[in-house]
C-alpha cells in the first residue's frame, strides 16, 4: 500500500485490475485504492508475473502493507542486509511513495524473468535495520543512495506518513466529500502550524504571453488549443530550475531539494474538494504535450481516477484562481512542500510601458514560501524570473 | 439543424464537463460560465465536445459571443446555417 | 621569534618544532638531537637552525650519511638511558633503517621480556608535492602504523607540532613523528604557552553531521577545504584529524561515523594495503549497521610519484577529489 499523501496512514483496496498469472510491466495499473482523495489508480514499477493477491477488495490496510507478490519463487530479493526480511520473501506490487526519483531510472527488465543475484536489492545496513524496525517492505522501494541503493532517506520517507497522520477515529460511514475535507483540513492545519509562511506578490504583464497564445491558438484546431495556464505552469517550472530552495521537501529538521520538478496543479473538484496532482517534469515539457497532460490530469482528477505517483510526487504546488475572479491568491503551502505559487485573474489595466500609458493584461502572481528554507530576497528573484520567462512566451 | 437540437447538443456538451449542472435553474440570459463555474479548461473542453458533436470549430476570438446560454445557441445557429458551412 | 605578550604570536610549523626541540632539551638533559645535517647546516628543512649554537655539538649531533648506522646508534643510546631525538631526513631514507626500526626498536622490549625498552623518538619528513620524484615523495607512515611495538604520530597543526614531541619523549617506547614536507612553511598563531599535547587521541577539526572526512597530516588542509566546498553544496562535513596513526583513536572515529553514517578516508599513501584500508575495515567491523553508504577512500594514484608538476598533481589527492568522493556517497540526495 503506497503512501499517497503526507498525512495518509491507511487506505482501502477497492479493486484488483490484474489477477494471479497476469504478466505486468513497469507503469501498468494493477489496482484501485480508495483514499480520502477518492479512488487512486496504483501503478506497478516492476516487470513480472503476478503471483498472489494478498489483500481482498474492500479491506482497509495501513500504508506499507504488502498487497500482492510478483514472481513467486525467488528469495534472494530479501535484500543484502542481514536484518530479517520485514514481510513475505517475494516482490510486492505497489510502491510505498518514493521520492520523485523513482523506478523509471531502474534498468528495464524483460517480463517474467526469474530473479538472479544481479537483481538483488542494494540497501545500506542502516536503512535495512530501520526498515526492519518499522516493517517497511524494501522490495518495492526505489533507492536514491549511491549506486541506486536504498538509504536511510528512502526508508524515512516511507515511514513518514504512518507517523504523522495522527490517526483519526474510524469514519468508514463518511461521504467521500467529508473524508476529503478532513484530509485537506489536516494538511492545511499542519501547514499553518508548522510552516512559517512568508508571502510575496507581484503583477506580471501577460500581454505578450496572451498575444502569443492567441496567435498560436488561431492556427490550432480546437482540440489542440492551449490555455494560458500552460504558460504559467511552464514558466514556474523553468524558473524553479534556478531556485532549488523552493522545490523540494521539508523533512523533520531539514530541507531536501528535489532533483526533478513536478508541478502540483491545484484542481478543484466539482462538488467541492481540492486535489493537486503532479505534472511530472513540467520544466522539460513543450507546451503542447504539457497541455495534453494537463487536460488528461484534470479529467482524471474530476473522475477520481488519479495515479499514486501523481499524488506523492509534486515538489511544489501552483494554483490559478483567475477564472474564479480573484485578483490575488495568498496560498497555504501543502506540506511537506515548501512553496506555493498563486495566480489571479488576468485584468486589463492601464500600465506604463516605455513612458506611455497603455492597456496591458496584468496577472497578480504570488509566492507563499517556507521561511525556514528560503528568504524573501530569493523569493522575490524567483517571481522576477517567472516574469521574465512570461515576457518571452515563445521560449517556454 | 433547429434550435432544439443545437440546445440539446450544447447541454450535452456541458454535462460532459459539469455533470451536476442544473439547467432548470440556470438563467439562460446570464453569464453561463459563472453560473456553472466553468474555468478556462472546462470551457475549452466544452468547445471540444461541441466540435465532436456538431463538427464546428469555434475560434478563441468568438468565445465572448457565447456569454449566455441563449447567446451560445444563437451563435451555434449562425455557424450551422448552410451559408456558414465550410 | 619571541612571544613577548600573553597573546598568540605568529609562527610557523617549522618554528614550532624547533621550539619543541629546544623546550625538550631544556627540560631534560638526557635529550639530544642527531641526524644528517641537523647541526652545522641547521637541518635539511631548517628545523634545527640555531640549535647547534645554543646547545653545542654534544647535544646537536651531525651524523654520517648512514641511516642504518645512526638510527642503530640512537637505539643504543636510548637503551643506555638517553632520550635521543633521531632525525631521518625523510621517510624515503628511513627504508635504509627499516631493519633497525622494525627489528630492533619495535621488538626489544618484547624480546627482552621487559628488561629494557627503547625510549627513542624518530622524526621524519614525509609526503610529496615538491616535484622530487618517485624515490623522494613517499608517504610510508601507513607502513609504520602496521608495526606493533611503536607509536606513529602525524602532527598537522602548529599546536601538535609544538606539543607532540615532549609527550613522545616521555613515552618509554619508540615513537615515530611524521612531518609533512609541505607543512613546514605553514603559518599561524600559536600561544607562547603552548605546551605538550596528548598523542593518542584524534581531533575533530570541524564538526558536521552529514559525513565524516577522516585524514591526517599533509592532507588535513585539503580536507578542510573540501569540507568548505561541500558546505556550499549543502553537505555538512565533519573533519577528523587522526593525529595518532598507531594507535588509531577508533572511539572518536566510530562515534563520528555512527552520527554521520558516511565516511571518506583521505590518505596520501597508495590505497593498496594502506592505513585508509585499515580504518575502512575497522569501521566496517564495528559500525557496519550504522552505515548508510560504503566507506570510501581518496588516496594517491597507484603509480610511482611523477616528477612533472602536472602529473604529480594528478597523482596526489586534491580537494576536488575529496569533494567528489563525498558527494558520491549521497547518490541522488545531493
Amino acid at each position: 500500500m503506497p503512501q499517497l499523501g503526507a498525512d495518509m496512514a491507511a487506505a482501502t483496496l477497492t479493486e484488483w485490475l490484474r489477477k494471479p498469472g497476469d504478466a505486468v510491466k513497469h507503469g501498468d495499473i494493477v489496482a484501485v485504492v480508495e483514499t480520502e482523495k477518492g479512488a487512486i489508480e496504483i501503478e506497478i514499477f516492476e516487470d513480472g508475473v503476478i503471483d498472489k493477491l494478498l489483500v481482498d477488495p474492500g479491506t482497509k490496510v495501513p500504508v506499507g502493507t504488502v498487497l500482492a507478490t510478483i514472481d513467486g519463487d525467488h528469495t534472494e530479493a530479501a535484500g543484502v542486509s542481514t536484518a530479517p526480511p520485514p514481510t513475505t520473501p517475494t516482490e510486492a506490487a505497489p510502491k510505498p511513495a518514493p521520492r520523485p526519483a523513482e523506478a523509471p531510472e531502474k534498468p528495464p527488465r524483460p517480463e517474467a524473468r526469474p530473479r538472479s543475484p544481479a537483481d538483488r536489492i542494494k540497501i545500506s545496513p542502516a536503512a535495512a535495520r530501520l526498515a526492519a524496525e518499522h516493517n517497511i517492505d524494501i522490495r518495492a522501494l526505489a533507492g536514491t543512495g549511491p549506486d541506486g541503493a536504498i538509504g536511510l532517506t528512502d526508508i524515512e520517507n516511507a515511514i513518514q506518513g504512518t507517523a504523522s497522520a495522527g490517526g483519526p477515529e474510524d469514519k468508514s460511514t463518511d461521504t467521500p466529500g467529508a473524508a476529503m475535507r478532513r484530509a485537506i483540513a489536516a494538511a492545511m492545519s499542519r501547514s499553518k502550524r508548522e510552516i512559517p509562511h512568508y508571502y510575496l506578490s507581484t503583477p506580471i504583464d501577460m500581454t505578450r504571453a496572451m498575444d502569443w497564445l492567441e496567435e498560436a491558438n488561431r492556427n490550432r484546431p480546437v482540440t489542440d488549443r492551449l490555455i494560458y495556464s500552460v504558460l504559467l505552469i511552464k514558466a514556474v517550472a523553468r524558473a524553479l530550475e534556478e531556485f532549488p530552495e523552493l522545490n523540494g521537501f521539508w523533512n523533520e529538521d531539514e530541507f531536501r531539494p528535489a532533483r526533478d520538478i513536478h508541478i502540483g496543479w491545484a484542481i478543484s473538484l466539482r462538488g467541492g474538494g481540492l486535489v493537486s496532482p503532479a505534472l511530472h517534469n513540467a520544466n522539460r515539457m513543450e507546451p503542447d504535450p504539457l497541455m495534453a497532460a494537463l487536460r488528461d490530469l484534470v479529467k482524471r482528477a474530476r473522475a477520481f481516477r488519479l495515479r499514486g505517483s501523481e499524488l506523492s510526487d509534486p515538489t511544489i504546488t501552483v494554483t490559478n484562481l483567475g477564472d474564479q475572479g480573484v485578483e490575488t491568491v495568498f496560498g497555504v503551502i501543502y506540506p511537506p512542500q515548501v512553496a506555493l505559487v498563486g495566480f489571479g485573474r488576468i485584468v486589463e489595466r492601464p500600465w506604463v510601458v516605455d513612458g506611455a500609458v497603455q492597456p496591458c493584461r496584468i496577472i497578480q502572481t504570488s509566492l507563499a514560501a517556507d521561511h525556514r528554507v528560503s528568504d524573501g530576497h530569493r523569493g522575490g528573484l524567483f517571481l522576477s524570473k517567472i516574469d521574465r520567462l512570461l515576457q518571452e512566451p515563445e521560449t517556454l | 439543424m433547429n434550435d432544439e437540437t443545437l440546445k440539446s447538443s450544447l447541454i450535452d456538451a456541458i454535462l460532459e464537463i459539469a455533470p451536476e449542472a442544473d439547467f432548470d435553474i440556470l438563467d439562460a440570459d446570464d453569464d453561463l460560465r459563472a453560473q456553472l463555474d466553468l474555468d478556462s479548461m472546462d470551457f475549452l473542453n466544452v468547445m471540444i465536445a461541441l466540435h465532436e458533436k456538431l463538427g464546428i470549430d469555434i475560434p478563441e476570438a468568438d468565445y465572448p459571443k457565447l456569454f449566455t446560454l441563449n447567446d451560445a445557441i444563437g451563435y451555434l445557429r449562425e455557424k450551422t446555417t448552410p451559408a456558414a458551412d465550410a | 621569534m619571541t612571544g613577548t605578550t600573553a597573546t598568540s604570536a605568529q609562527t610557523t610549523y617549522r618554528e614550532a618544532i624547533r621550539e619543541s626541540i629546544r623546550d625538550a632539551m631544556i627540560r631534560d638533559e638526557r635529550v639530544f638531537l642527531m641526524g644528517e645535517d641537523v647541526g652545522h647546516y641547521g637541518g635539511c628543512f631548517a628545523v634545527s637552525m640555531g640549535l647547534l649554537d645554543e646547545f653545542g655539538p654534544e647535544r646537536i649531533r651531525d651524523t654520517p650519511l648512514s641511516e642504518s648506522g645512526f638510527v642503530g646508534a640512537g637505539i643504543g643510546a636510548a637503551m643506555g638511558g638517553m632520550r635521543p631525538i633521531v632525525e631521518i631526513m625523510t621517510v624515503n631514507f628511513s627504508l635504509l633503517a627499516l631493519d633497525q626500526i622494525v627489528n630492533n626498536a619495535a621488538t626489544l622490549r618484547h624480546m627482552s621480556g621487559g628488561q629494557f625498552g627503547v625510549p627513542i623518538v624518530i622524526r621524519m619528513a614525509t609526503g610529496g608535492g615538491k616535484q622530487v620524484a618517485a624515490q623522494h615523495s613517499h608517504s610510508l607512515e601507513g607502513w609504520y602504523a602496521h608495526i606493533p611495538g611503536i607509536k606513529v604520530l602525524a602532527p598537522a597543526t602548529l599546536e601538535d607540532a609544538r606539543g607532540m614531541l615532549w609527550t613522545a619523549l616521555e613515552d618509554p617506547d619508540p615513537v615515530l613523528i611524521f612531518e609533512h614536507v609541505l607543512l613546514y612553511n605553514m603559518q599561524g598563531d600559536l600561544s607562547p604557552d603552548a605546551g605538550p599535547v596528548d598523542i593518542s587521541r584524534a581531533a575533530i577539526r570541524r564538526p558536521g553531521k552529514d559525513i565524516s572526512l577522516i585524514t591526517y597530516g599533509g592532507m588535513l588542509a585539503k580536507t578542510l577545504a573540501a569540507a568548505d566546498d561541500l558546505s556550499a553544496q549543502g553537505i555538512d562535513a565533519e573533519v577528523i584529524d587522526l593525529r595518532s596513526l598507531r594507535p588509531l583513536d577508533m572511539p572518536t572515529i566510530l562515534d563520528s561515523v555512527t552520527r554521520t553514517r558516511r565516511a571518506v578516508i583521505v590518505d596520501e599513501g597508495w590505497r593498496s594495503g594502506s592505513l585508509s584500508a585499515e580504518i575502512s575495515a575497522r569501521i566496517m567491523e564495528a559500525a557496519f549497521y550504522e552505515l548508510d553508504a560504503p566507506v570510501s577512500r581518496v588516496c594517491s594514484a597507484e603509480v610511482p610519484l611523477p616528477y612533472p608538476a602536472h602529473l604529480e598533481k594528478a597523482a596526489l589527492p586534491q580537494t576536488a577529489d575529496i569533494v567528489e568522493a563525498a558527494r558520491a556517497l549521497f547518490g541522488e540526495n545531493v
